[in-house]
């Protein structure tokens, strides 16, 4: 009699079956979930990814608050009716910063992936005070409170150190100038050449609610108007094998 | 455990798993046959499916699958075989003359029902699903134009946008804020306010000011929106004398005009869609019942 006639001895003791059921589900689990960590053709090394700015991460953190991930998805699946909606299908690596990941999983609104640029800070502003008067038919809430909140960015450092522990790869540098950076990016007058020389380029530096003061609103609308438009799809060849 | 049971037991001639638990026992009836074979062949169908498509993981990449099928793959295909149907058409209208398209009786058919799926999709949040717009987002419907109503300013405006940092080709002009800069004193604003309102027939709010409003108006309003006040298309500055208005008529939304100033911008669509759906899109708005014959 071989070992498989043996069964009955866990099917009479309900604590072995229970630690024997956790070995095969745990067996099952890593066998899917591992080979993702270490395979090259799930992990895509993109051109013109950064870590989000502070006035962005801060915009990101007023986006989790306010629950827009429970309407909004951030990931544009690779199907035609899609790309020809929202544009390139979304790549794993655009969000290798976000911790933790904006994908969503349900859409009472349209996906927000790509939303950054696609209309004017003006739009956004109106939209998010009183989605109905630009958007007549849309079921969103008011949200006309964030130009209410003005924020210091007086944490700034602690957030960008606690996403550095979390892997994303902020310098020293930029720790040390989050608050600065933060205030800058709202301020058109201000000197933001370091700003730039930290992030990159691809930086929008404006008045985003063409107010005075940095308030949750000016955050908001630079994580908006940042989303999706790192990537430069013109020269990116996506691997078809990934 | 009772005798009838086990002689019913014998009688149907039924084997036993050989388990005995406090002496009840348990039935070993075999599966049918065809649904045990279907079993069987889904097995061996899992294998050759893991072989066909990508599947195991190695120790640098997963496999590949024999069929060379993948997510990406297919959603490019799709798209090129889409493209491909539609290139024709959609090269001779990047190519022909603009004042053309209305012309071609099939053009003009495609144009305007791509347009109006273009529309839809990247438009319609700002200037409204039928078109008319909001405060602040221009009326598309009607035959009042900032910046031109011909085909070929609409296509112009849509390529490269209004006040946008992306395209410096970009349409540009910027009222100043009067108030808020401190060009004007708030008297000044007041009158001005009042003389804007007779422009288009209203009632002033308060007449005896619109004379003095007057000569603000020409000391510093008509060099864009004209002296008469019927605005000037090249620099974008609205018509004030028709009943339309983009942010408001009443003497409180003149006010913050004057005082603050606007400063509405459009994306430039180049960077987002292709010639013929620019044009198929500005033939569809041109269609929309504004649009005017060109010079």
């Amino acid at each position: 009699m071989s070992i498989l006639d043996k069964h009955g001895i866990l099917e009479k003791n309900v604590t072995l079956l229970a630690l024997f059921a956790f070995l095969v589900v745990t067996i099952g689990g890593l066998v899917q979930i591992v080979p993702l960590f270490y395979l090259e053709n799930t992990i895509e090394d993109v051109e013109g990814m950064r870590p989000y700015t502070p006035l962005e991460l801060a915009g990101r953190d007023i986006y989790i608050r306010e629950g827009c991930y429970v309407c909004h998805s951030q990931m544009i699946r690779p199907m035609r009716d899609e790309v020809e909606r929202y544009g390139h299908y979304s790549l794993a690596a655009e969000s290798q910063y976000d911790h933790p990941f904006q994908w969503g999983s349900k859409r009472t609104g349209p996906d927000l992936a790509r939303v950054g640029g696609r209309y004017s800070d003006e739009w956004h502003v109106d939209h998010l005070t009183n989605p109905q008067s630009v958007v007549p038919e849309s079921v969103m809430p008011k949200y006309g409170f964030l130009s209410a909140k003005l924020i210091d960015g007086a944490h700034m450092e602690d957030l960008l150190a606690t996403h550095r522990m979390v892997g994303v790869p902020y310098t020293d540098e930029m720790v040390e100038n989050a608050s600065a950076d933060f205030r800058v990016q709202a301020n058109p007058e201000a000197d933001y050449d370091g700003l730039l020389e930290r992030y990159g380029e691809k930086v929008s530096v404006r008045n985003f609610d063409r107010e005075p003061g940095i308030s949750e609103m000016d955050a908001l609308v630079a994580y908006l108007q940042m989303l999706g438009t790192l990537v430069d799809f013109s020269t990116f060849t996506p691997d078809a094998s990934r | 455990m009772s005798d009838k049971k086990d002689t019913k037991r014998d009688d149907l001639d039924y084997e036993t798993t050989g388990h005995s638990w406090d002496g009840i026992e348990e039935y070993n009836k075999p599966l049918p046959r065809w649904w045990l074979m279907v079993f069987y062949a889904t097995i061996i169908w899992g294998v050759g499916y893991t072989i066909a498509y990508p599947a195991w993981p190695g120790v640098r990449s997963a496999t590949a699958g024999l069929l060379g099928w993948s997510t990406r793959g297919a959603v490019a295909e799709e798209i090129s075989a889409q493209e491909a149907k539609l290139a024709p058409i959609n090269e001779q209208l990047a190519s022909v003359e603009l004042t053309s398209i209305a012309s071609d009786p099939e053009l003009n058919g495609y144009a305007q029902n791509a347009g109006a799926a273009v529309f839809r999709t990247w438009c319609a949040q700002c200037h409204g699903s039928g078109a008319a717009g909001a405060k602040g987002y221009p009326n598309l419907l009607d035959d009042d134009w900032l910046w031109g109503g011909s085909i070929e300013d609409i296509h112009t405006t849509i390529t490269h946008g209004i006040r946008n940092e992306d395209d410096p080709d970009a349409r540009y002009s910027e009222m100043p804020a009067f108030g808020r800069d401190g060009l004007l004193e708030r008297e000044q604003i007041a009158a001005v306010s009042n003389y804007v309102m007779t422009l288009s027939g209203e009632e002033p709010q308060d007449a005896s000011l619109v004379e003095e409003g007057a000569t603000v108006f020409a000391d510093n309003c008509a060099a864009c929106h004209g002296e008469d006040g019927t605005g000037d298309r090249m620099q974008g500055a609205p018509n004030l004398t028709d009943a339309i208005w983009l942010y408001g008529g009443d003497y409180a939304t003149i006010h913050e005009t004057v005082t603050n100033a606007r400063f509405g911008v459009m994306p430039n669509w180049n960077a987002r869609l292709s010639e013929a759906e620019i044009r198929a899109v500005a033939t569809y708005v041109h269609g929309l019942g504004g649009g005017e014959a060109s010079e």
